[in-house]
């Protein structure tokens, strides 16, 4: 038998969106801002450090997405890991502070993870719940106070320090993606994540306790929102709940243009994060652009409209 | 369950069905899908299910596979009681199912699907072994002779009839017991259906018993060693093929005689 390739499978262009923009918006304003400072060295690399955080929390939602749910409250889990670091680290050790943090984070996408998995309510309507129940609880933790972190090795590990010269907040992305692409793509749970998120009842009859699987990815998004908290806390050495509030729309459009499929099934850890180096570029070039923050909003809102658009065209089932 | 004493054939005699159904009942709410339904399969033997649209058919096969677990009565395997839990364990056992929405993955390709829930994976990490499951998955739509562009293709890019050849390859490549097919050549066209039929009659071959559902009755005829009729939920009969006709089994699946 000859061995063809789907030849869509290589020539489809939705598969190179991404890149395509990326490039594109990365030339426009490389051109138009040249003399502003855009292509420094400092403000490239500043791109890429302020990113980390929804990068991270990207990730999570490519499984979440991948399995046919989603996850509203990741940005919530985000303020409240952070701050239960934060609060931690006031009296204990720093090792105890991650732990809260990370903790926190798996807590709130284990009990997201059961109503979903195992109670069967939508995720859209749970986590929608959850982003407002935490949101809440992040406000009432220390009364709208922010919480300072003063720890330097915390700091260090999660903000401004570096290893071998690469700072330490591009090692925790580069981290995030390698082990979440070569989990998504290369092991057993990745697959059985992607047959659930295809076709639920397949993936029951072939024996993938599919329950267990929704539970993992809300725990997955949890656990990255969790890192995602430490890493904001440790760059701005403080904690407050308003840390990953403006995330969402950001992260979601990243997964989306990376390629990740809204009803599941299909989906690039990859390609989030170019999609969130995308995101994070654009909102530097905007406000490089001296633009006031409500068109710089609307700018914002068009392009990833537009770029949502483009991915998501033919590509719904 | 007692084994034959007349000739000792090693652990199945052939006289142990390998499927027995005793009394089967199922209800969803108000509704009684199958009523008490017996039946037994030997190793080897195509019994073919017919009847309307909404006889049962379907529902008996999901409670076999464990999709549903009866309201009672009891399912013995080579003369040991069963209760399924789940799909999982009937397919522990050797049973496999085609069902009639074929389930399978439309965004994944060929081979993920030939090994859904039973990944070739190596290390503590359980990481995929794909090479070794494309190969395989090749080598075995070629045996099949399933004609697929390549074991990489995706699903949704496939014909019907391609998709319902991947849905019979995985089931035989993985059955050491029985076969449950739920209409498996409904979307098929003439040359594809004679394939599918020549497959299953090598299953026959590898001793695998198989109950298969089918509205064609020159298919039931040319197939099958006995034909049970459902109406409503109802078993009306079992017989065996070559001692009756497509006649008398019309008026039993319609009641009109
Ligand atoms: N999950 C379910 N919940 C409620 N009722 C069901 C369910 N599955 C089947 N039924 C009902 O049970 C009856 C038998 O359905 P079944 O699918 O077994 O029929 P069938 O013989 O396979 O029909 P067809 O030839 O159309 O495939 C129908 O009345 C159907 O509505
Ligand atoms: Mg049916």
């Amino acid at each position: 038998m000859t061995k063809l390739t789907s030849p869509n499978q290589w020539l489809d262009p939705k598969r190179y969106v991404v890149y395509l923009g990326f490039v594109l918006i990365f030339a426009f304003f490389a051109i138009t801002l040249a003399d502003d400072g855009f292509l420094t060295t400092r403000n490239l690399s500043n791109i890429v450090l302020q990113t980390a955080p929804a990068t991270i929390m990207a990730v999570g939602f490519v499984f979440v997405l991948s399995a046919g749910e989603i996850d509203l409250s990741f940005g919530s889990i985000t303020a409240v890991s952070a701050l239960s670091a934060a609060v931690i680290m006031q009296e204990h050790s720093m090792l105890a502070g991650i732990a809260a943090g990370l903790g926190a984070g798996l807590a709130i996408g284990w009990f997201n993870g059961v109503m979903v998995a195992y109670l069967r309510l939508p995720s859209f309507l749970v986590t929608l719940a959850t982003l407002g129940l935490f949101a809440g609880i992040a406000r009432s933790m220390t009364n709208l106070r922010s919480i300072p972190v003063v720890n330097d090795t915390f700091t260090g590990i999660f903000g401004s320090g570096s290893l071998f010269g690469i700072p330490s907040l591009i090692l925790w992305t580069l981290g995030a993606v390698i082990v979440g692409h070569v989990i998504y793509r290369e092991s057993r749970f990745g697959a059985h994540v992607l047959a659930t998120g295809d076709n639920a009842n397949a993936a029951q009859v072939a024996g993938i306790k599919v329950p267990r699987i929704r539970l993992a990815v809300l725990m997955a998004s949890g656990f990255c929102a969790g890192l995602a908290g430490l890493l904001y806390a440790g760059r701005i050495q403080a904690a407050k709940y308003t840390l990953g509030e403006s995330d969402l729309m950001i992260v979601i459009a990243a997964v989306i243009v990376g390629g990740t499929a809204l009803n599941g099934g299909k989906g690039s850890v990859v390609g989030a994060l170019v999609g969130s180096l995308m995101m994070g570029m654009l909102n530097n070039g905007l406000i490089l652009m001296g633009l006031p923050v409500s068109d710089q909003m609307i700018v914002r809102g068009l392009i990833i409209l537009i770029a949502v658009a483009i991915s998501l065209r033919d590509n719904t089932r | 369950m007692t084994r034959s004493t007349a000739h000792n054939e090693g652990p199945k005699s052939d006289h142990t069905p390998v499927l027995k159904l005793e009394n089967i009942h199922k209800s969803f709410g108000g509704v009684v899908a199958v009523e008490d339904f017996s039946l037994q399969l030997k190793a080897g033997e195509i019994v073919a299910l017919v009847g309307d649209n909404g006889a049962g058919k379907s529902t008996l096969i999901k409670i076999v596979s464990g999709v549903h677990s009866p309201t009672h009565g009891t399912i013995s395997l080579d003369g040991e009681t069963v209760t399924f839990a789940d799909a999982s364990t009937a397919r522990s056992q050797g049973i496999e199912v085609v069902y009639q929405d074929l389930a399978l993955a439309d965004l994944q390709p060929v081979y993920m699907n030939l090994f859904l829930g039973r990944e070739a994976v190596y290390g503590p990490l359980k990481l995929l072994e794909r090479k070794k499951m494309m190969s395989e998955t090749q080598a075995l739509v070629d045996e099949l002779d399933v004609r697929i562009p390549s074991a990489k293709a995706i699903i949704r890019d496939l014909s019907g009839g391609q998709r319902q050849g991947v849905a019979i390859a995985r089931a035989t490549h993985w059955a050491t017991k029985l076969i449950l097919l739920d209409e498996p050549t409904a979307a098929l066209g003439v040359a594809e259906t004679a394939k599918v039929e020549k497959i299953i009659a090598s299953l026959k071959a590898r001793n695998i018993a198989i109950l298969i559902i089918s509205h064609s009755l020159d298919q039931v005829f040319r197939l099958s060693d006995r034909i049970c009729v459902l109406r409503r939920g109802v078993q009306i009969g079992v017989k065996e093929t070559a001692k009756t006709s497509k006649n008398e089994i019309v008026s039993m699946i319609t009641g009109v005689s």
